[in-house]
Order: structure tokens, then sequence, then C-alpha cells
């Protein structure tokens, strides 16, 4: 047996021969797959943040703007006051909604019957008369410039003019065309129609039904839905009647095809007729939607904001914090610095553990059985909220403050207690200091997941819908995650609009806590 | 001097060594510990130490590592009670008191035993919180002027004040390795102990920085007695009067320094100073 240092395989080609390389080779080879597998990984998870990125920007960011309309309000003594005379009370009860339906069935005189007339009202939002309301109220002088009062448009009419009900495509016609208007209905006939609607004329009469996409012939003024097609013959319905008479010859006209079958929007023809001609006169506007940031729940998408929800989250979180910052820290001080290390503490510390890992549902049954029902606090309370989520955040908190004590190096503990500072003195003047950076960001860390936290407030109530902005720690509320549940849940598409704004907001206040973490922690750490 | 020294040797294992009949005291000793052992959990580290230190002395404790040196250090000033496991017997006295009395409160101890450790850990704070915390804590000053005095002086005390004279307010930690130390050792003068007790203050420095602080300890001495463990012998023989030489838990042989280092009486003593074990 020889020594391995004096086998002759072990000299200088050792480190340098062919079988060295290959190793070394192998080593690289190595080392390159791993980086490539770590760019990977960052890669797609990047991928997948920019895509979930973009597609809630692209849905919520219409929900920030919102198209409003201007109507020459009729805001005068006889509206608005008692008996001629104009008075905080009589202003508080006028008659709004009949001010506002005026308005807009002036603009649309010739339109008649029920059924119509509220159609052209449902145009306008069933809030706008509330809005009108809150507006005079607040500035009763504001009645001498109605023209300079915007109202909101419904969801539809606003999504509409925001181009999401439907495409439509527009045709110049050539040729002159006939149009007789009769009780029975509208004809039209022209030597050039089949070739403007691009239809052959060669398969008889065709019915236009509802599940059909809309054809709108624009003549002489007025705008008419066509409903059968034989050739050059056409029978229409009037949506908007002609300048002047029954019967008009027209050189100009045009055929606009709205893709989206009547039948599958919930924006007629007559209704697209009319924002139409609103937006023709200058009166509509589209601008920042404020009622977003200043309303709280409502069925009418328009109507609807998220400052209830805002209010609740920040009246629920600053219980949250207050409950599980304070307990967390010293149940983590003790636990670190004074308890003994015995089974007890071992016991303690594994629950802990636990805890952190139990699903935030199980906290939100246990504030149900023991805050509600057991102390029969108030429910959809913001001060129940933040007690169930400070439960959920306390585990985190202590785990995290553990590991920044933890970190505290000893020499630092020795120094003080050399010079005889007392246990106390120790951990307040020195470690607590020294690991508040890392407490901090534990603290941020958990009060972002209580952010974001929906299942445990379901539990307690807190899914009810708010109409009022809280104004305390028990009066109903909802919290955004909730609120963004909720109206995901809403079936109308300017709620999902909304829904993706709110998701926006959220991630706003998640940046934002974020930074302030940063900032805090940054200036712990310049102080030492 | 030399009829003042109170010169012992003692067996590894040997129990109580009482004063050698006829020996002069004119000085009371500081700290007297007798039949101390430390025990970390089940293992001894330290077997029934007897060991006097006297006022106005450096003496200095030299061994090779993990021989408990150190663990009678951190006996002086109770040190080791924050080591959950780390039991100590015997007896200690500080000025004839029993230090390990229930009487005695720890804070109140540390206080008149300052000590210094083996790494430089002055806080993150400014230099002048630093040298301030010891006195501020324990109250010693009545207002900002007494407590600024006391800062001044003991930075002057320590050698340090001329170098960091305009910046007392920057953190201590910006300092040189040497500098923290010094700062270290202000920290600790500035409660006014009796005792110092330095715990390889100079390992981690490099040679001028401990020749700064080697005379500093020098001129210490005037005011404390001073215990100093240390891995260098020439250290030893250049700052101190007694050396304590200790193996393996026990102490082997102690006396005079300069004893010590031209005629020890124990063969494991000569060992050592010729660098044949250790």
């Amino acid at each position: 047996m020889t020594d391995f240092f004096d086998s002759p395989a072990n000299k200088s080609s050792l480190h340098t021969g062919m079988e060295a390389r290959e190793r070394l080779r192998a080593r690289y080879r190595a080392e390159w797959m791993f980086k490539a597998l770590g760019l990977g990984a960052i890669g797609v998870s990047v991928g997948f943040l920019l895509f979930l990125f973009t597609t809630i920007f692209m849905q919520g960011w219409p929900a920030f703007t919102h198209n409003f309309v201007a109507l020459p309000l009729e805001l005068n003594a006889q509206t608005l006051g008692d008996e001629g005379v104009i008075s905080e009370e009589s202003l508080s009860g006028a008659d709004y909604d009949a001010i506002v339906r005026t308005a807009i069935r002036e603009q649309f005189p010739e339109v008649s019957g029920r059924t119509a007339k509220r159609t052209l009202s449902g145009l306008i939002s069933p809030g706008a008369p509330v809005l009108l309301r809150e507006a005079l109220l607040a500035d009763p002088e504001r009645r001498n410039a109605p023209n300079a009062i915007t109202l909101p448009l419904s969801d539809f009419a606003d999504l509409y003019l925001k181009g999401q009900i439907s495409r439509s495509t527009y045709r110049t016609g050539e040729g002159e065309l006939a149009i007789e208007v009769s009780e029975t209905g509208v004809l039209i006939s022209g030597a050039d129609l089949a070739a403007g609607l691009e239809s052959s004329g060669a398969d008889g009469k065709i019915s236009l039904s509802r599940e059909m996409p809309s054809l709108l012939l624009y003549a002489g003024g007025g705008v008419f839905k066509l409903e059968t097609l034989e050739g050059n013959l056409a029978t229409a319905r009037i949506l908007s009647p002609l300048d002047a008479g029954e019967t008009t010859k027209a050189l100009d006209w045009q055929v606009r095809l709205i893709e989206v079958p009547e039948a599958n929007r919930k924006f007629s023809d007559r209704e697209i007729v009319w924002t139409d001609k609103l937006v023709e006169r200058q009166l509509v506007q589209a601008k920042f939607n404020t009622l977003f940031f200043t309303r709280g729940a409502s069925r009418e998408p328009e109507m609807a904001g998220i400052l209830g929800a805002v209010v609740g989250t920040a009246l629920t979180l600053v219980v949250t914090l207050g409950l599980s910052f304070p307990l967390g820290v010293a149940a983590a001080v003790y636990l670190e610095e004074f308890a003994p290390r015995n089974r007890l503490t071992a016991l303690v510390e594994v629950n802990i553990n636990n805890l952190a890992a139990v699903p935030s549902i199980v906290f939100g049954l246990l504030g149900l059985a023991v805050f509600l029902t057991f102390f029969g606090m108030p429910r959809s309370a913001p001060l129940v909220g933040g007690m169930v989520l400070a439960l959920m955040t306390l585990p985190t908190i202590i785990i995290a403050s553990r590991a920044a004590l933890r970190a505290v190096p000893p020499s630092i503990r020795e120094a003080a207690l050399g010079i005889g500072a007392s246990k106390m003195q120790v951990v307040v003047h020195h470690v607590l200091p020294l690991a508040m950076p890392g407490i901090l960001t534990g603290t941020i860390i958990g009060m972002a997941q209580a952010l974001g936290e929906t299942a445990p407030l379901l539990m307690i109530g807190m899914v009810a819908f708010v109409v009022d902005i809280p104004g305390g720690f028990t009066d109903p509320a909802t919290v955004l995650p909730v609120q963004i549940f909720m109206w995901a849940d809403f079936p109308e598409p300017a709620f999902q609009q909304r829904t993706s704004a709110a998701i926006m907001v959220l991630l706003a206040f998640l940046v934002v806590m974020n930074a302030l973490a940063v900032v805090l922690r940054k200036q712990f750490e310049r102080r030492w | 001097m030399l009829d003042q020294i109170k010169l012992e040797t003692t067996n590894p294992g040997a129990t109580s060594t009482a004063l050698l009949p006829g020996t002069m005291t004119p000085a009371n000793p500081k700290i007297t510990a007798r039949n101390v052992s430390v025990f970390y959990e089940q293992k001894q580290a330290l077997f029934d130490v007897d060991l006097d230190v006297m006022p106005n002395e450096v003496l200095s404790l030299i061994g090779p590592s993990g021989c408990g040196k150190s663990s009678l250090l951190r006996c002086f000033n109770r040190m080791n009670d924050t080591i959950d496991v780390c039991r100590v017997t015997g007896n200690i006295t500080l000025d004839g008191q029993d230090i390990y009395d229930r009487s005695i409160d720890v804070v109140e101890l540390r206080a008149r035993v300052g000590m210094v450790f083996q790494k430089p850990n002055p806080f993150p704070k400014s230099i002048f919180e630093n040298v301030a915390y010891g006195p501020r804590i324990h109250g010693m000053t009545k207002d900002r002027d007494e407590l600024e005095e006391l800062v001044v002086s003991s930075l002057k005390r320590a050698g340090l004040f001329d170098e960091v004279a305009d910046r007392l307010q920057d953190s201590g930690t910006s300092l040189s390795g040497g500098q923290q130390q010094r700062l270290c050792i202000a920290r600790a003068i500035a409660t006014r102990p009796e005792i110092l007790l330095m715990d390889e203050p100079a390992s981690a420095l490099d040679p001028i920085a401990t020749s700064i602080i080697e005379e500093l300890i020098d001129e210490l001495r005037q005011n404390y007695a001073i215990v100093i463990v240390t891995h260098s012998m020439q250290q030893a023989a250049r700052v101190s009067q007694k050396t304590a030489f200790f193996h393996m838990g026990k102490l082997i042989e102690k006396g005079e320094t300069e004893q010590i280092f031209t005629n020890p009486v124990d063969a494991k003593t000569q060992d050592y100073i010729t660098g044949r074990i250790g």
C-alpha cells in the first residue's frame, strides 16, 4: 500500500490533464445551467406579473374617467321653491327627479310613449338627482349657472361612449333615396340602396331581427333602423325623425352597421342615437371620475365608489396595528430576552409557529364565535375586523421580531451589561432599537397580509352592502378586498371595470405601505 | 515593594490556600477568589481556583485557549449569570463582601467592576453617547455640564480625546479598531469602577494600537485594580505586576510576573512560557 500522495497519478497532470479539463468544463456547465434556471424562473414570474398588471390596468383604466352631461336644467323658483320662495328647506325637498327628467326630455321632444320616455330618462344615472340635490344644498348659488352642473350618464351610456358596447362601421351611400314616412312605418327606396347596403338583392326579402347586427340609415337629418330589405326597397323604424316633412329625397346618406346585435347588448339602437345626439350638441364631457373616490357602495356602477371601503380598511388596519404591534413585540421580547428556556416556552413557541400557518378563515370563525356571539360585539364593525386580523397578524410579527432580536449581536448586550445596565435597560436602550428595522419589516409584511385579507372578514359580516362612509370603529363597514370581491360578483360590465380599478387602488396602497416601511427602516438605521 | 506581595503557589485541585503565615498584607486585596469552580452544564471549566487581586496592580491571566481564564474573569463581575447553562461555585469577595450573595445587586456590582471585551464593541451611537451611557443609567451626574465634563475626562484618561475632540457626535463604530477599543475603555472607566476587567483587549488590534492600549493600562493602574486576560506573554510581561498561569481549567502557578517569566516553579509554566505547549 503506497501513500496516496506519493502515487504517480498525483503529479502535475492532476490539475492540468485532459480529465481535469473535462471536470472543469462540467463544473462550468453546471454553473451555467444553474444560472440559466434562476434567470428563467425570474423571467417567468416577471412575465406573469406583467401579464396580470396589464390586464388589470387595461380593464380598470376606463373606470377612472366617466362621461358627464351638462343639461340646461330648469333651476328656478318654480322648480326649487316652495310656492315661489327658495329656502334651504325647499331646496332639500324639491323634486330633482322631475327636474332631471324634464331636462333630458326637452332635448328630445319627439320622443313619445311611456316606455320610450323612461328609456330616455335612463340615459342619465339614477344617482343624478341625488348629486344635483347635494350640489345645490352645498352651494345654492349654483342654480344660477345650471349649465355648469354636470350629471353622470348611466353606466351603459358611458360604456358606449368609451367604445365598449359595440364596434360600428360606416358606409357612405351613393345615389338618391326616397324616404316616405307613413302610419305603418317608413318605406325607403333608391336605385343604389342594395349596392349601398352591400346586399345582392337576389335572396328575396330579408328580415333583420334583433338577433342580427343592426343597420342604421342616416339620411335627411333622421335616423332609421332597417327592418326588411328587398332589393332596392327597405322598410324601417324611426329612431330620430327627419328634419322636415314626412317624405324627402336624400342624396347624402350613410349606413351604419353596429356589429353586436341589439338583443345581445343592454344599450338599444335608440339609446345609441340619443347619446350620439347629446354628443353632437356638445353636452357630454368626459371627466376624471371623482365619484369613484368620494362615494360608498351603490347598486349603480356610476355611483359606486371606494371611499367607504378605503375608510373601512383604514379603520380596520388602525385596530389591527394598534393591537398586534405592541402585543407582538412585547411577546417577542419576553420570549427572546426574558423567558426561561423550558418546556412551557418551547410549547408556546411551537404554537406560535403553527398559528402562522392556520388558514385565515379559521380566525374568521373564531371571531364570529368569540367576538360576535360570545361577547356580542357589533357585526360588520372595523373594530371586530381589526381584532380578527390582529390575531392573524400576531404570529407573523412575533416570528419576525424574534428573528430581528436574535440578530442583534451579543457583543452589544455584553457591552451594556458590562457597564451595569439592567436587563430591561439593555433591551430598551440597545436591543430593541437595533432590532427595530427588522421588527418594522415584519410588521409591514403582516399589515400587508391583513390589508389583502378577505375570508375572515366575510365571517364577521364585513361583506355587508354599506352605502354610508363609516364614521367610527363600530359603524358597519367593508374593506377594499371585500369590496373587490363583491364588485367582481356583479354582472354589469361597468362593475367589472370598477373591480379592476379598485384592485389598482389596493395595489397602490400596498406600494405606499412598502415605501413607508423602507423609509421608516432607513430612518431607524441612520439614527444608529 | 517585594515584601508586600503575597506569593503563593498551589497545586492543581488543591484545597483552599490560606494566606501564608507571616506574610505581610498592608493592602487588602480588592478581590479574593476561593475555591472557585465554573461549570457549563456538566462540564467543569474551572477547578477550585484561589486568587487575589490587589489594588493598583495589574494581574494578568495567561494560559492556552480553553484553560478557563476568561471564565474566571467573567466571574468577577458575574457576567456568567447571563449564560443559562453556566454555574459558579466557591466564594468571591469584593472588598470582603461576597459578590454572589443575595444582597448584592448585580447592576451595582458591574458598575464597580468595569469590563472591556476582546472585540471592541462600541454601541452604534455617537462617541459622546457611548461614554455617557454608563453615568446616565447610574444617574451619576446632576446636569448636562457635569456629564460632558465626565465624558471628556474619561476620553482623556483613555487617551482618545485628542483624536475625537471635534467629532464627538460621530458614530462610535466609525472609529478604527484601536480607537474603538480605547472608546470601550473610556466607556468602562466613565462609571468610575474600582476594578477593570480586560478580556484580551488587544487581540484584535495591530501592534501600534496594542502598544497604545498597553501604555494606557499602565497609567490606569494608578487608580484601578486591573485584571487582564491575554494570549500574548510579552504583553503580560510588559503590563502586569502579577501573573497567573492556567492550564486545563486549573490554576497552575501564580506570582510576580518577573518571577513567573524568569523562574517558574511549575514545569508546565516553564513549557508554556517557552512555547512548548499552548
